[in-house]
């Protein structure tokens, strides 16, 4: 099925009148820089999934908040679709333009306002570079923990956005866990502050309502996060398995020790071959499953439970137990897996990442099916995990060029995310659901879930010009997806009729 | 695990909700009642959860614990306790038969939460029924899940005013190993100077809180970290109860001859110049306050330090909680008329206008 905006089933957008809109912008804010030549908007006409594409109607770049404010209330005058976006380095399409649509880009917000060193807080704009954070604080021995793969690139305004993850949050948490307070604009322009400087505010928990709502429901202008002391020390332990049961049973044995590491990655053969011939970081190749334990703190912990994983994993039947002797070896251990997907990206000429989060325990049957679901599809897939909080990046590899393959590497990532939903998982871990999942959100949602997603929605967007199409579908598209998904004889949305 | 009075009573709570949709009767949610004299007095046909208690799945592997709203806290401590487990946002409970529903729905959280996180920081899902009359399930039982708004770490806080929380799942970590707590004798500000020096260290601190005269100090971690840190802060050492009594309130601090106020403020905030005994709790953060002082007053000092102020004193005012600023309480009128469009669940107890 087509995934770009398809008014049939995603609801009609308002038409626009796109030279009286330009011609608007140019008289309020002349300074305004306001993309329209077709070959200016074609770098934006995807995010960092870039195999949907759409040509945006216009791409604003403002520099001042009140820019940003009066583009708002303007697009909300005449009704106009508007799409945010920071970095444009998500991976589920979450801030793929609209043809009707204004895309209003926050990147050039990229000013570090202030570091509070006894506060242990940083004031930043949401353009601000994930990395650039943590860097600022260094001096003060203080760190900001989320860290998505593409840290060096995102902007914390998509990470508020996407309440990103990254390999440390069964310790540190997700973006939810390390904000502040977040200052938004109101799909009319109004400006809200959800959150503040103490821990907790009057009313409801708004801040955790707007993170992660993919730019549905406000668009973010500044955000003030938690930093931590950073850890003193770290250690990592790489242990090879036969199975991949044995390395799922070793990371339920760690915890069962009373142990939580700040990073516990697994990574299947096929990744870790793929890893090993791109950054030789020393794996062993043929192991069907490796396991890397990163143990961080205060040095005499960091060393006391060093001892205690290593005799768990070695009772859990690892072949080997390496501990990174120095540092470099210990970022070399990290790079094989940092770069797992650019790895595996050297084995084909295209590969899509799936993000399905499923209870632990289920792991060893998770890829067994998954193993049949790759050979049905005739499609290669990579596993690696993160174990510690259940997240799983399948990675299917095609070829786009060959006729028929893009579609049956989504068709074979749908059927991963039914999985994961069917042993009591979710569709998305961190990447978001954005345009990408947004059928699989008709398998984890039923139709009166569904219905109080769209309430909220329309608690701050009853227009729904806020990035419209993303992140909950509707329920005409849930029928229509949800037709070729027939379980036990009944269809879901039976109260729906069918296109 | 099983006890003999857990039952799934989610039909007839579900069933009683419908007929108060039906009738326009507003509905007062309540558990064992233990947190009533926190917000404004509420009206309303009692809505009884305890009926519905017990818990559904627990895989101490898996850190997650599923449990129904009418589950007794303590019973859900010592389930966690003896598997060496623990919720580390320290709920109070104010009542030994307090329950986990209103634990969330209260969303209140102990002397750790500057260094865990909050109770919402612990949610991963809940089943809710909503001012539809239906029965949802939002989040899960997975450490991370980005699916779809989030709506159960909503529910912490909301007292009840926007649907039913029948149950919900809880990140749990283990206990630490170690455990000291220290006292020292230093005056507020050099206390509060302190904390912002160990604050930018990895020094294993849990719980901060300073009476006045002496700071009150829990260490927890390995066995290496706790006695390195005690070894360098020293102190004498201090009755690992008073954690529990600090969160409790028993401690004498607590009796109320004057009306009682919480104050949530920047960690770093220095010493507020109001009248009244105060008790610096969550490392600075929290703030509790005795005082006779008027209202107004008190939220004006706090709210220039960029925090809010709370009153803890039953019925004393009718704004217990700090009224919100015109365009917020608009959005917050919003979401409750679009979840709860009959205004069955708590009306008024959070503010008169939901």
């Amino acid at each position: 099925m087509n995934i770009l905006y398809d008014e049939r089933v995603d609801g009609v957008l308002p038409d626009v009148d796109r030279a009286a809109l330009l011609q608007a912008l140019h008289e309020r804010w002349p300074a305004l820089e306001v993309l329209h030549q077709q070959e200016e908007l074609r770098p934006y006409e995807c995010d960092g999934l870039s195999a949907y594409r759409t040509t945006p109607l216009l791409v604003v770049l403002p520099r001042h908040i009140e820019e940003v404010q009066g583009v708002l209330r303007l697009c909300h005058e005449r009704r106009v679709p508007v799409v945010a976006r920071g970095a444009g380095t998500g991976l589920s399409a979450g801030a793929l333009p609209l043809e009707k649509g204004v895309l209003l880009v926050m990147a050039r917000f990229n000013q570090i306002l202030h570091i509070d060193p006894a506060a242990r807080t940083a004031r930043v704009q949401p353009g601000v570079r994930n990395l650039a954070i943590s860097q600022a604080a260094a001096p003060f021995g203080l760190y900001y923990a989320p860290d998505p793969s593409s840290q060096i690139a995102c902007s914390i305004g998509g990470n508020v956005a996407e309440n990103a993850g990254g390999v440390h949050c069964l310790k540190y948490g997700l973006t939810v866990h390390n904000l502040l307070k977040v200052d938004i604009l109101t799909v009319d322009g109004e400006h809200l502050t959800l959150g503040s400087d103490a821990l907790d505010s009057p009313g409801f928990d708004l801040l955790a309502l707007f993170t992660g709502s993919e730019g549905m429901l406000g668009v973010i202008t500044e955000v003030t996060v938690k930093l931590l002391p950073k850890p003193q020390t770290a250690i990592v332990l790489l242990a090879a398995f036969d199975s991949v049961e044995q390395a799922g049973r070793a990371v339920a044995d760690i915890i069962a020790a009373g142990i939580i590491p700040g990073g516990l990655e697994m990574m299947d053969n096929l990744a870790i071959r793929a890893a090993e011939d791109f950054i030789h970081a020393g794996y062993p190749v043929d192991a069907e499953a490796i396991l890397l334990c990163e143990l961080d703190g205060v040095e005499a912990d960091v060393h006391d439970d060093c001892d205690r994983v290593r005799q768990v994993l070695e009772q859990a039947g690892a072949s080997e137990v390496r501990q990174a002797r120095d540092e470099a070896e210990r970022v070399r251990f990290w790079a094989g897996r940092k770069n797992a997907f650019p790895a595996v990206g050297r084995l084909s000429p295209d590969y899509y990442c799936m993000d399905g989060t499923i209870p632990r325990r289920e792991l060893p049957g998770v890829l067994h099916a998954i193993a049949q679901l790759s050979s049905d599809y005739g499609l290669r897939v990579a596993n690696v995990f993160h174990a510690g909080d259940g997240n799983m990046h399948p990675l299917i590899l095609f070829d786009a060029n060959q006729p028929g393959e893009l579609d049956r590497a989504e068709a074979l990532g749908g059927k991963i995310l039914e999985l994961c939903v069917s042993v009591g998982g979710s569709i998305t871990g961190e990447h978001g659901v954005g345009r990408e999942k947004i059928n699989q959100m008709c398998a984890q949602f039923n139709s009166d879930e569904l219905t109080l997603f769209h309430a909220v929605k329309a608690a701050f967007d009853p227009g729904g010009l806020l990035n419209p199409g993303k992140n909950i579908p509707t329920l005409h598209r849930c029928a229509e997806f949800g037709a070729m998904h027939v379980h036990g004889g009944q269809l879901p949305f039976p109260e729906l009729e069918r296109f | 695990m099983g006890n003999a009075a857990d039952f799934d009573d989610s039909a007839a709570l579900l069933e009683q909700v419908n007929q108060a949709l039906e009738n326009a009767t507003p509905l007062r949610i309540q558990g064992a009642n233990s947190k009533a004299f926190l917000g404004r007095i509420g009206a309303g046909e009692i809505l009884d959860t305890r009926s519905h208690r017990g818990i559904v799945s627990y895989d101490p592997t898996e850190l997650v614990v599923t449990v129904r709203c009418g589950t007794p806290l303590a019973e859900l401590l010592a389930v966690l306790d003896a598997a060496q487990q623990m919720l580390p946002c320290e709920p109070p409970a104010f009542a030994d038969d307090a329950t986990v529903g209103g634990m969330l729905a209260s969303g209140l959280s102990g002397p750790r939460r500057p260094w865990s996180g909050a109770v919402r920081d612990f949610v991963l899902g809940t089943r809710i029924i909503t001012g539809h009359g239906k029965h949802l399930r939002f989040g899960g039982e997975v450490m991370k899940n980005v699916a779809g708004y989030d709506l159960s770490r909503l529910m912490a806080g909301s007292f009840g005013s926007l649907g039913v929380i029948t149950e919900v799942s809880l990140k749990v970590l283990p206990k630490p190993r170690q455990c000291l707590s220290i006292s020292l004798p230093m005056s507020s500000e050099r206390a509060l100077q302190r904390l912002a020096e160990w604050g930018q260290q990895p020094l294993p601190i849990s719980a901060a809180c300073h009476d006045g005269e002496r700071l009150h100090l829990r260490l927890e971690g390995g066995e290496g970290s706790v006695t390195a840190a005690h070894d360098r802060l020293g102190g004498e050492l201090l009755e690992p109860g008073y954690w529990a009594d600090l969160n409790e309130q028993r401690l004498g601090f607590f009796n109320e001859d004057q009306p009682l106020w919480r104050l949530s403020v920047p960690n770093n905030t220095p010493p507020l110049a109001l009248p009244g005994p105060q008790l610096l709790d969550w490392g600075g953060a929290q703030r509790w306050l005795k005082s006779a002082a008027e209202a107004a007053f008190i939220r004006k000092v706090v709210g220039e330090v960029g925090g809010h102020a709370t009153c803890y004193s039953h019925g004393l005012l009718d704004d217990p909680f700090q009224p919100l600023p015109p365009a917020l309480l608009h959005y917050h009128r919003n979401l409750k008329r679009q979840l709860d469009p009959r205004g069955i669940f708590n009306p008024g107890r959070l503010y008169a206008e939901l």
